[in-house]
């Protein structure tokens, strides 16, 4: 169980080196993806203009302010809580992300299935665990929205956080073939004859 | 009792704010009491994340969770409360659209079939508003703001008399670990028993959004709950899905009648991030809790 401070964009070696149950804490540029880019990016065949190669992506649409813009709030918007949505929603777009745009981190909570973990494999990267549902806490690690794109979208726009000492984060899956969701669920699938025991139905 | 649309207007507005800022004690001590039991290392560090969150929301007066919800008003009409009720409904509507802009909260909700955000948080039947009654003199608002993570994993099950009490037992243990860590667990269970298909479901949604240590008011129900709440802490799902005791608060169970031929069982979950506030008007003035 290894704590590493990543500042981003990271190599492959680096995404290969994290295994389950390390920490990360992340510095610099983490990106924002949602549903609806994802969908726009990889069903409606538009194109961003962000190079996210080597970078980290985090599962989110954040609440933001518009402000008038300024050297702290270039885009116009000040993030006012940036927390992190479910991952599972969007686990067919894992592929694409790191395959095409290059993302090497994924960001999230409650996890990803086994075609992200293949792909984690293939790729070399890592699924890090945020504590969903503590966004007060993790917008005290957001800095600044240093850009956005597709805000058409908006609040699912494509959105670029500059972020400090952003963790720290587990890693909940690798690109070795571990998960700690699956290695729960087949726990939980194992004890469910016990809990049935326990209420009585055979 | 005359009421002022242009007061509820105002605590409607106030009550979605203050549900996504400020925790219900019922669910702190929640919290404190599987802190104290969970033998988990890295539960109990998920746990400890979620109690720090709790303070620095409260400290730097920002949102507990970005997911500002699908805003649900829940409205009881007392004696003597005087208000049209089309003008009680648009009121609440107006207050919702108000917190969305005037705080400038993320608006959750679009367009089911063109996915279109108004950014108002409201839409077609959305905000959810439901009316029961009560005897005294009062008009009580609660607010929910019911986040996607949990909502996302809701359950019907049409079972029939032949599959017994069992059937519901079995169902609930399994939605559990269907969920895992999507739900942004420890949640509240609800689980609705009975009724017809649309009723089931919203004594599912009743009970998940039911104060922590308030038990069914029917006592097989109340039986239920207490058995159901062990045995899903038995499977291990934890914190966020990472393993540990902590998966649920508790479950809640809500009944109601049914037909001689049916057994439905619904269940709807409640996040960690158990939100809601309430206000009551009464004679005397407005008084605001949970």
């Amino acid at each position: 169980m290894t704590h590493h401070v990543l500042r981003t964009p990271i190599t492959e070696a680096q995404a290969r080196a994290l295994r389950v149950n390390d920490t990360v804490t992340l510095e610099g540029t983490l990106f924002g993806i949602r549903d609806a880019n994802q969908i726009a990016l990889f069903d409606h065949g538009r194109s961003t203009r962000f190079d996210m190669r080597g970078h980290a992506a985090l599962h989110t649409a954040p609440n933001v302010r518009k402000v008038a813009p300024s050297p702290e709030h270039p885009t116009g918007y000040a993030p006012l809580c940036v927390g992190t949505t479910t991952s599972a929603r969007m686990e067919r777009f894992t592929q694409p992300l790191l395959e095409k745009l290059g993302v090497r981190l994924i960001v999230g909570k409650g996890g990803l299935g086994a075609a992200s973990l293949q792909a984690f494999a293939r790729h070399g990267g890592a699924y890090l665990a945020v504590i969903g549902g503590t966004a007060a806490l993790e917008t005290t690690w957001v800095e600044a929205i240093e850009d956005v794109d597709m805000d058409d979208l908006n609040p699912e726009s494509l959105w670029k956080f500059r972020v400090k000492g952003f963790g720290p984060l587990l890693v909940a899956m690798d690109s070795d073939g571990a998960s700690l969701y699956e290695a729960v669920d087949r726990e939980a699938r194992a004890r469910r004859a016990d809990a049935l025991a326990r209420l009585g139905v055979k | 009792m005359k009421v002022d649309p242009a007061q509820v207007e105002e605590i409607a507005r106030e009550l979605y704010v203050r549900a996504l800022k400020i925790l219900p004690p019922d669910v702190k001590e929640g919290f404190a009491r599987l802190a104290a039991t969970e033998r988990d290392a890295t539960a109990k560090g998920v746990l400890g994340t979620m109690i720090t969150n709790i303070r620095v929301a409260e400290e730097t007066e920002n949102l507990l969770c970005q997911d500002t919800g699908i805003p649900i008003y829940n409205v009881t009409i007392g004696r003597g409360v005087e208000i049209a009720g089309v003008d009680l409904e648009r009121a609440i509507r107006r207050g919702c659209e108000r917190a969305t802009r005037e705080h400038s909260l993320r608006s959750s909700v679009v367009h089911p079939i063109t996915r279109r955000n108004e950014h108002t948080s409201c839409g077609p039947g959305v905000p959810a508003i439901h009316f029961g009654f009560c005897d005294d003199e009062r008009l009580v608002i609660e607010m929910v703001p019911k986040g996607s993570g949990s909502e996302n994993n809701s359950w019907l099950r049409m079972a029939i008399p032949a599959e017994g009490v069992n059937a519901i037992k079995a169902f609930v243990v399994d939605c559990v670990i269907e969920a895992g860590g999507k739900t942004c667990p420890p949640t509240i269970v609800g689980v609705g028993v009975g009724g017809t298909s649309d009723l089931c479901m919203a004594l599912a949604k009743r009970a998940a959004t039911r104060p922590l240590g308030t038990p069914c008011a029917d006592p097989d129900g109340a039986s239920m709950e207490a058995s159901l709440t062990e045995a899903v802490n038995m499977l291990g799902v934890g914190p966020q899905g990472l393993g540990g005791d902590s998966t649920a608060f508790a479950v809640h169970v809500e009944i109601a009648a049914t037909h001689i031929t049916m057994n439905p069982v619904a269940v709807n979950m409640q996040c960690h991030s158990a939100r809601r506030a309430s206000a009551s008007i009464t004679p005397a003035g407005v008084e605001f809790g949970f």
